[in-house]
């Protein structure tokens, strides 16, 4: 779509919402790329929605975890999904609010007026890693591709020892300006906030809980779509890592991970490495009614915050949230829903005292009272992200649409999200009902 | 010599390059025709004569296509062999000049240089090719029943080896241009937006015997070719594989085998004496007559919008194709292939992993063949989705269904389409058997209901049987003829009825043959009768690939819905009772699977057969090979009558056509109503009042072909 200023200002409809299953790295979905990913719930999404692929005007798209064989996945998504080649398409990173970051900018482009009906979400495979070579592999090979002769190729190879033929790990699975390993850090809030062992594993057990009966109940029907992966034997029609009989019992027996001695973090109060991906269709609110569309909400507010990573890295949350709700004209106590992403249990039970704790709110955000309490019956409903796993860049989507859904059955109106992202980065967003 | 007019323009460049633009004034095509002879004369001898001319490019002015091959139509004309042979070759002496002129000549090469096209380049002293999808180069000559007669052949082995000219003179296949370059035959590939300039910089390097750039012949080449033994066996091979293939019943591939044999041992002017007489008595042949009508029927169909009034297709840039079986994944398949989109609908995950797989089975196939990279397969595959409910169907003005064979459940389909799809799309069923009236009495639309009958699989198999009811909307028709087409397919349009056209022929058929086999005939004496005749597989075989148990279950359909003519033999229903379903449940008239293997390569027939069918294990055939076939073929044949005398046809060339894509009658007989026009209409009333005599009612003569015996008339003209 060129310019469409009549849609100047109008409120931003979520039309359509839908995701892959999720699925634990390396299994259901491995011989699927993240483009692929991508591409597969793009695909569907307009299919579904009966959207006529020319009104689409923009796809906004990310992923968290590089790879070396597209520069701009939101591109090659379009392409990969079988869309109009004419339609813009460019790529976004917040890390683990990718896609609230894609959602927020075709927000903004339909509320510039510059397009009237887009595209945002984001995907990853954490099997599609780069491997990277040491700095003295990459180095000699670079010279031996300049190298002419014999000799010179030689040369260039000739201070490489053993060690360094090792592929290193991505610089990403730590925190660049401080070296610490994001568990780590969950690990450093749940010690300054006094967080316990038992109610992490109290989080997670709910959130297993809360999602395999939302899958019994066929709540996710609608939005988690059916994957075919090569080699076609084997449909991908659920998540993997929900656990249909967990017990508290369990949870507690397993070790700390990244402090094995006093620490409280384990493999089963925290989400896990995901492949998956997820995608929303957004319009102008006149556009979807012009359309026919009755829209699953509209997008009511949203804010993002920043704070020290070498502080409480996953604590932007508590930053954003207020702004949010404030930019909404709304306070905590009106939330139908909260959907909080779990990337740990300690930084959601962080996350929620912080909110409730009236001189946290006075020392950080200059509030004169506490942002409120989040009634636990109306927190991640339907379980989060440690029980139905974490694609980087596709939570955010998976949680506007599994909110919207819910304030439906609820007969909500308002539902807040929050998320946490690597490098102290935190969203939140207000949702509201049609 | 005036310019505009002129097919044959000479431009000569600054750099002394002769630009030969080739452009037939009023057609889209350039083709060669025999009045053309003069003009490359004269253009080649202004060429030799022009001071300033030191080389020529050969161009086709067209925006498309170099130069499509002879005119066929042109070829209808010739009175007599002798006439074709004096024209050949006048043909040879102009592509002499041209390969012996002083000057060197180089074709540039955009499109299709298909046949004589091809073998004007050929002659030429090099060939520059564009590296466009469309550019080919072939001699599909054989598949006309024809040999190239411009030495094609010969110029081809000299500029790679015998056996490359063997396999695209045999074959009639294409020729890529990256095929091209490797063999040799193509000097340069390049973008076709400098074509003509780097071909005008190849024929100035050509100019003073510049060397060519000729493959170096590989050391089988060698062994096989440049010498007497080796030659003889190689043609020895081309010779044995010829005739399993064409069962005797093509000369082309013969002659064509001759002449390059010819030519490898006694060299281009005794070959040239062979091709010009062997393509005089070819060209004057019921077989290639009856090819070239094959060509020229769907030449005519490609142009037939399939409907009688001005009524014009729907845009479909997307189908939902329901049913993700062997069908629904084919039809899907041929649809993406060619840039339609599909949402393919099927019970469950399972069923549509099934069905991609297939599709991608297919393309990862024409992958390995290097017809695709994998990113044309990915491309294709972005326009598949897939579902198991009927979302992503309101973007769609057409639904093909391909779900079980069950009329209920057809019925129901429809107005499940017509509640969840868009209101007005049209609604195809891919049903063999079920009539579409029956179908449309689910929706409340009929004038939007159409049958689209495949063939399966339906990647290979060329035929689409559009079935129209007298409520079908002709815009309806002409959107299935049209998408049809667009999946390559060539289209036959035909009225609703019990078995439509194809279908209803091959009951007749088999019932003949089962009737037969109760006579005590075996099962393989049957079916290599009608296979030595020109069928690609026995009747026998069909019954086992069809399922007996669909052949059972339409039996008595036919018979209510024909009459007497139509009574199934009783051997059938043993053979349900006896569990025996064909193929499919692998308990048929042969064996298959490991009790097939245990018995080592090919069809062995399953002996217990017969003792389910109450008949003794047969040692030899009460009935000729001669009476099985025309018994058969008198069926079958009869039964297109009837279709026409009933005005399931829309003509002749259609039953002709459908007949021979469809169901794989024999393509050199040219066709049911050709054949009949070639034995005469009265002989073959004779035979069949013979047979009636003989066995009753099932062999009633169409009324046609008695109107046809009285007036003396045929069906083609």
């Amino acid at each position: 779509m060129a310019n469409s200023n009549e849609n100047k200002g109008e409120r931003v409809a979520i039309v359509a919402g839908l995701r892959t299953p999720f699925s634990k790295a390396g299994t259901d979905l491995k011989r699927l790329r993240t483009v692929d990913l991508g591409s597969a719930v793009v695909k569907e999404l307009v299919q579904r929605s009966e959207i006529d692929a020319k009104e689409i005007g923009l796809l906004v798209y990310g992923q968290v975890v590089p790879t070396v064989d597209w520069l701009n996945i939101a591109r090659e998504v379009l392409i990969g999904a079988g869309l109009p080649r004419r339609i813009d398409a460019y790529s976004v990173s917040r890390a683990c609010a990718t896609s609230i970051q894609a959602m927020t900018d075709v927000a903004q482009a339909i509320q510039a007026g510059h397009h009237a009906v887009g595209i945002a979400g984001g995907a990853d495979s954490t099997t599609d890693v780069p491997l990277k070579v040491s700095a003295k592999m990459r180095d000699a090979l670079l010279d031996l591709q300049k190298a002419k002769t014999m000799q010179a190729r030689l040369k260039a190879l000739s201070g490489i020892s053993p060690k360094d033929l090792l592929p290193g790990p991505p610089g990403f699975s730590k925190e660049p300006s401080t070296g610490e390993q994001m568990g780590e850090a969950a690990e450093k809030m749940a010690k300054l906030n006094g967080i316990t062992r038992e109610e992490q594993d109290r989080i997670a057990y709910e959130s297993h809980t809360r999602a395999a009966k939302a899958w019994k109940d066929g709540l996710f029907k609608d939005e988690v779509m059916t994957v075919l992966a090569p080699p076609f034997d084997a449909p991908v029609e659920r998540d993997n890592i929900v656990r249909d009989s967990t017990t508290l019992e369990a949870l507690s027996k397993l070790n700390p991970v990244f402090d094995r001695k006093h620490g409280t973090i384990t493999a089963g109060n925290a989400s896990p490495l995901t492949d998956g991906a997820s995608a929303l269709l957004m319009m102008s609110e006149s556009k979807a009614k012009a359309l026919g569309y009755a829209p699953l909400g509209y997008l009511k507010s949203y804010a993002y915050a920043a704070v020290d990573p070498s502080w409480q890295l996953l604590m932007a949350p508590v930053f954003a949230a207020p702004k949010a709700l404030e930019r909404a004209g709304l306070k905590l106590a009106d939330m139908d829903l909260v959907e909080v992403h779990e990337a740990f249990a300690a930084q959601v039970a962080a996350n929620l005292k912080a909110l409730a704790s009236k001189s946290f709110c006075a020392e950080h955000l200059g509030l004169g009272e506490a942002v409120g309490e989040v009634d636990p019956a109306k927190l991640n409903v339907n379980g989060g992200s440690i029980a139905i796993g974490h694609p980087f860049a596709a939570t955010g989507g998976r949680l506007v649409t599994s909110a919207l859904h819910g304030l439906k059955r609820r007969g909500g109106k308002h539902a807040l999200l929050t998320v946490c992202a690597a490098g102290g980065l935190g969203a939140a967003v207000v949702l509201e009902a049609p | 010599m005036n310019a505009e007019a002129n097919p044959l323009s000479v431009e000569v460049r600054k750099d002394g390059v002769a630009v030969l633009t080739y452009d037939i004034p009023g057609e889209s095509m350039n083709t060669l025709r025999a009045d053309f002879i003069d003009l490359f004369v004269r253009a080649f001898e202004q060429v030799d004569k022009h001071p300033d001319v030191r080389a020529a490019v050969l161009v086709s002015g067209k925006k498309e296509g170099f130069i499509a091959g002879a005119d066929v139509k042109m070829l209808e004309s010739i009175a007599s062999p002798d006439d074709a042979r004096a024209m050949v070759q006048r043909g040879h002496d102009v592509m002499a000049k041209l390969a012996g002129s002083r000057k060197p000549v180089v074709a540039a090469i955009h499109g299709a240089a298909l046949g004589g096209g091809f073998e004007v380049a050929l002659a030429c002293h090099g060939r520059v090719l564009s590296n466009a999808k469309s550019t080919v180069l072939g001699l599909p000559e054989v598949q006309l029943g024809l040999l190239p007669g411009l030495s094609g052949l010969q110029r081809l082995a000299a500029l790679t080896s015998l056996q490359v000219a063997l396999d695209f003179g045999l074959t009639g296949k294409n020729m890529r241009p990256e095929k091209a370059k490797k063999l040799g035959v193509a000097d340069e590939v390049v973008p076709r937006e400098i074509l003509l300039e780097v071909a005008c910089k190849h024929a100035l390097k050509l100019v003073g015997g510049a060397s060519k750039s000729r493959r170096k012949p590989d050391l089988q080449t060698l062994a096989l070719e440049k010498n007497p033994i080796g030659r003889s066996v190689l043609f020895k091979k081309a010779r044995e594989t010829v005739a399993k293939k064409t069962g005797g019943h093509y000369p082309a591939p013969g002659k064509i085998i001759d002449v390059l044999e010819a030519f490898g041992a006694k060299g281009l002017e005794a070959s040239q004496e062979l091709e010009a007489r062997a393509f005089g008595e070819l060209v004057k042949s019921e077989v290639s007559a009856n090819l070239r009508s094959i060509f020229f029927a769907t030449t005519a169909l490609k142009k037939d919008s399939g409907v009688d009034s001005e009524a014009t297709s729907r845009d479909i840039q997307k189908l939902a194709m329901l049913g993700a079986g062997l069908m629904g994944a084919g039809i899907a398949y041929v649809s993406i292939d060619k840039g339609i989109a599909v949402r393919l609908k099927d019970r469950d995950g399972a069923s549509l992993g099934r069905g991609v797989k297939y599709v991608s089975d297919i393309l990862d196939e024409r992958v390995k063949k290097k017809q695709l990279t994998p990113r044309d397969k990915a491309q294709k595959l972005a326009l598949l989705s897939t579902t198991s409910d009927y979302s992503g169907m309101k973007t769609t003005d057409l639904i093909i269904e391909a779900v079980f064979e069950d009329l209920d459940l057809k019925k129901r389909v429809v107005a499940e389409v017509e509640a969840n799809g868009k209101p007005g799309a049209i609604f195809a069923s891919n049903t063999s058997s079920i009539p579409i009236g029956r179908i449309a009495e689910g929706s409340k639309h009929p004038e939007n209901v159409v049958g689209m009958h495949y063939f399966s699989p339906v990647h290979k198999m060329p035929l689409l049987e559009v079935i129209r009811t007298k409520e079908t909307a002709d815009e309806v028709v002409a959107t299935a003829v049209a998408v049809g087409k667009r999946q390559g397919k060539t289209v036959i349009v035909v009225n609703d009825g019990v078995g439509f056209y194809t279908s209803r022929l091959l009951g007749p058929y088999m019932n003949e043959a089962s009737y037969i086999l109760a006579e005590g005939a075996p099962i393989e004496f049957i079916d290599k009768a009608m296979t030595a005749w020109g069928w690609p597989v026995g009747p026998m075989t069909l019954v086992d690939e069809v399922g007996i148990d669909v052949a059972a279950h339409v039996g008595p359909i036919m018979l209510a819905a024909f009459g007497e003519r139509l009574t199934p033999p009783a051997t059938i229903d043993r053979l349900i009772s006896d569990g025996r379903k064909g193929r499919k449940n692998e308990k048929g008239f042969y064996l298959y699977g490991a009790a097939a293997k245990k018995k080592g390569k090919g069809k062995h027939v399953d002996e217990t057969v017969y003792a389910a069918l109450g008949l003794s294990v047969p040692k030899k055939s009460p009935v000729s090979t001669a009476e099985i076939q025309e018994r058969c073929n008198l069926q079958f044949i009869n039964e297109a009558l009837f279709c026409f005398s009933e005005g399931i046809l829309r003509s002749a060339r259609d039953g002709d056509i459908g007949a021979i894509f469809g169901l794989g009658f024999p393509p050199f007989l040219g066709g049911p109503f050709r054949y009949v026009d070639t034995l005469g209409p009265s002989a073959v009333l004779e035979r069949i009042r013979h047979y009636r005599d003989r066995f009753g009612a099932r062999f009633e003569p169409a009324p046609v072909l008695v109107e046809l015996a009285k007036s003396g008339k045929r069906f083609h003209g």
